[in-house]
């Protein structure tokens, strides 16, 4: 399956959150590098979207939506930062 | 959060993305087609104008959804072609042989027709113009640093349809008159296949700091000094600005071409921070 970037999910993200989350810079559990989710990979197949870090591909956040309800996690983000200005 | 924590905890990032606060947000937004043209034998432009669209910076993008009768939606991302305030919002769509949504914007969509958009999209892949008065009573502060940061020259790289969100930044700079040195790579299968033909090469005529190197892949307009062929490391060497300048680089087209043009970079010495990717998968 090809990838594409976190900016990709800026739309669906953008339905559940007040900022763009895509911008804010998130610290992989796996190995520890920073950077925005823009940079991650996403994946996305009918089932929904799974983003992955850039250095070490483990799975940062799953997104899966149906008509009435969506699923999002940040399994593995152990934090993010947002800029307030 | 003092100034010089922020510093810190940014410190990864070398050029932060826009404050939450600074980007207006999405949302979804009905659109109605004022023009289309054909932009090549296989892409259109389309024109909309998008009721309540709170503007957008160069380089974001849109997402969207067509619904069929039966209930049945198809969302689609499509980078916009145009910048600024107002509520008029330029696409340049290619056709994709297998697309569902793609074919019917291309040869279907008529002016005055309807769509679902939402956005503005995406505050990462943006470039915005130097704020001069900002600059000016930023100083020497840390509001200075951010400044001289912004005024790092650019180097744009586009394969094939990845050119339409590298126009909106190119046309931006032109449009603000802003000096920072602009220097575009783009590859792209034959002569006939260049979106934006007219406008990128008058920007190219019109400016100093504005520069277009084009790569094609398939066939060479007569004449033409290179043979056709993919970008090579060589050639992406001598086209870019080199990595002793510091340049932000923006870089969109399928993932493929996105990935082999970003090794090279970080193989010649580009920081990775320093570099933006837009990845469209296909092809």
């Amino acid at each position: 399956m090809q990838h594409v970037d976190g900016n990709a999910i800026a739309g669906p993200l953008a339905e559940f959150f007040a900022f763009d989350v895509t911008t804010a810079v998130a610290r992989c559990n796996g190995c520890g590098s920073v950077a925005e989710l823009a940079r991650a990979m996403v994946y996305t197949s009918p089932a929904g979207s799974v983003l992955r870090c850039a250095s070490c591909e483990q799975v940062l956040a799953t997104l899966v939506e149906s008509d009435d309800r969506a699923w999002i996690g940040f399994s593995g983000v152990s934090a993010i930062e947002v800029r307030r200005r | 959060m003092s100034d010089a924590s922020t510093a810190t905890a940014t410190s990864a990032t070398s050029e932060p993305a826009p404050a939450l606060a600074a980007m207006p947000r999405a949302g979804w937004h009905v659109a109605t087609v004022v023009a289309t043209r054909q932009e090549t034998a296989k892409a259109a432009r389309l024109e909309l104008d998008v009721d309540g669209w709170p503007g957008n910076a160069a380089g974001q993008h849109l997402d969207l959804r067509l619904t069929a009768p039966d209930g049945y939606t198809v969302t689609r991302s499509y980078s916009i072609a145009s910048s600024g305030p107002g509520t008029r919002v330029v696409l340049a769509v290619d056709k994709l042989p297998d697309g569902e949504v793609s074919p019917f914007l291309v040869d279907e969509v008529r002016v005055g027709d309807r769509l679902e958009v939402h956005g503005p999209l995406g505050a990462f892949f943006v470039w915005r113009p130097v704020d001069r008065g900002a600059v000016r009573a930023a100083g020497d502060g840390a509001g200075g640093a951010a400044s001289a940061l912004r005024a790092r020259p650019v180097q744009l790289i586009a394969g094939g349809s990845g050119i339409v969100p590298l126009f909106a930044m190119a046309t931006a700079h032109a449009e603000a008159r802003d000096l920072t040195p602009f220097r575009m790579l783009y590859s792209v299968r034959t002569p006939d296949d260049l979106f934006f033909a007219e406008e990128l090469m008058a920007l190219a005529a019109a400016s100093d700091v504005f520069r277009l190197d084009l790569v094609y892949t398939r066939r060479t307009p007569d004449g033409w000094p290179n043979l056709a062929g993919r970008v090579t490391r060589a050639a992406l060497a001598a086209a870019v600005l080199p990595a002793t300048e510091r340049p932000i680089v923006y870089v969109c087209g399928s993932t493929g071409f996105v990935e082999r043009v970003a090794s090279w970079l970080i193989e010649l010495g580009h920081d990775a921070r320093d570099i933006r990717t837009e990845r469209f998968g296909g092809i």
